[in-house]
């Protein structure tokens, strides 16, 4: 899970308190996946659990700890918590491992309801893609050269996107060649609560 | 004098009804089937679409090289379809730049002799000309390849040259077809960065691209298909129902 890298990553360059990991996380990645702080907790919590941070502080002299969160721990990694980080650097992400692709699955079912505009969907979809494409490179219009971090996750970003544009211009081209025959079923067409289906999120 | 408000300018570049038809009969060929479409100043609107969907024909008819079978084409307000040829050919000087895949510099130019050379064949003195290529190729970042042929310069050396060329004077109007086809990610991005600047700073700019990284530069994208738009996303969906008569 990248938040239990990211964080090991951080505390790779120094120790750091939880509220301060979260502020250099969402620094690094440019808020593009912001944590709450039971986020960060939970998982240093794990970390400490499986040695790979060690903590130095004692959160019952905490000034203002009302909310009995540690918050003035101090996490630092340790030789087990670099060993992993190592191994997390090193070993490519598995596309296999990633969520499900709701996107894939959502085109998929379309071509076998009933009543469905399935070239509908995929306009629908790449449109909005193609707004969330325009959003991040106006941010990278406005990022500085410095913010070198910023910049490789709005890249990510982008081409992920316009990979999704690309696959589904190749989803229209096959659909107007071989135009599947209409779904036809005893049972009534899919029923939907709002007209306009809301595109997949990114 | 102008009597426009602020409020209500002219686009640059307005398209209306546009269609585009080689061939007759049976064996008739719809390029483009009434599409409208303006560009506003300081707006930068990309096309995209399949291969045959019209890009390319709307550059032409946009950019005065073809011209429609119906509709009209308006550039700054003027109809180019009322204009004769000699009125048409000055305005392709003073109005539009066009920027192409492959640069299409001139060899045997340097770079500042390929920008001043639309002002000199609009009248401009050779002198005052080759200020306003100095000043444009300053303004793309590479006063140092004035007088460089394009044989000497890199790719994007050469993209810049012509960005500066299709702006240089009054122009307003920037068409730009594939102009990061044949540059590596980098320079590509450089370049659009470029379009996307002038394009800030008052210019209208209409990008024809494949690449919907690159398309994503405008500010708004329209697609293609068979000739129509079928897509803009500067409009709110219009979507209605993508179940036909399902919701009941």
């Amino acid at each position: 899970m990248s938040i239990r890298y990211g964080l090991l990553a951080l505390l790779h360059r120094q120790p750091m308190y939880g509220y301060q990991l979260r502020g250099e996380f969402e620094l690094t990645t440019g808020g593009t996946w912001p944590l709450n702080v039971g986020q960060v907790y939970t998982t240093l919590g794990r970390l400490e659990r499986d040695g790979c941070v060690s903590a130095n502080g004692d959160a019952t002299t905490a000034a203002d700890d009302s909310s009995g969160e540690d918050l003035q721990k101090t996490y630092a990694i340790t030789d087990a918590g670099r060993a992993e980080l190592g191994l997390w650097f090193s070993t490519p992400v598995s596309r296999a491992r990633r969520p499900r692709d709701e996107l894939a699955i959502k085109l998929a079912m379309a071509l076998v309801s009933p009543g469905v505009d399935v070239a509908g969907v995929v306009q629908s979809q790449r449109t909005d893609t193609l707004r969330a494409l325009q959003d991040y490179t106006r941010l990278k219009t406005k990022a500085e050269d410095g913010e070198l971090s910023w910049l490789l996750v709005l890249d990510s970003l982008i081409f992920a996107a316009e990979a999704e544009v690309r696959w589904l211009d190749h989803c229209e081209a096959r659909l107007a060649r071989h135009r599947p025959a209409p779904v036809t079923v005893a049972a009534p067409p899919v029923h939907v609560k709002q007209n306009t289906p809301k595109p997949v999120s990114r | 004098m102008s009597a426009l408000s602020p409020e209500h300018p002219v686009p640059v570049l307005e398209l209306r009804d546009l269609s585009r038809v080689h061939g007759s009969g049976d064996t008739a060929v719809h390029a483009l089937r009434g599409l409208s479409l303006s560009v506003e100043a300081g707006e930068l609107v990309a096309v995209m679409g399949p291969s045959g969907s019209g890009k390319s024909t709307l550059l032409a008819l946009a950019g005065g090289l073809d011209t429609a079978s119906s509709g009209q084409v308006l550039v700054e307000g003027a109809e180019l379809g009322a204009m004769s040829r000699r009125e048409l050919a000055k305005l392709r000087r003073r109005s539009v730049g066009y920027v192409f895949q492959d640069f299409n510099l001139l060899p045997a130019l340097t770079a500042v002799e390929n920008v001043a050379l639309p002002r000199e064949l609009d009248g401009t003195s050779a002198r005052a000309a080759r200020q306003e290529a100095l000043a444009a190729l300053a303004d793309v970042g590479v006063p140092e390849l004035a007088d460089r042929f394009p044989d000497a310069m890199s790719g994007g050396q050469q993209q810049r040259v012509a960005i500066a060329r299709a702006l240089v004077g009054p122009r307003r109007l920037v068409l730009a077809d594939e102009p990061t086809g044949a540059l590596d990610s980098e320079t590509g991005e450089a370049v659009l960065r470029l379009i996307r600047r002038r394009c800030d700073d008052g210019a209208a700019g209409l990008l024809v691209t494949h690449e919907a990284r690159h398309a994503a530069w405008a500010d708004r994208v329209v697609f293609l298909r068979d000739g129509a738009m079928i897509d803009d996303t500067g409009q709110v969906s219009t979507v209605d129902s993508l179940l036909a008569g399902g919701a009941g």
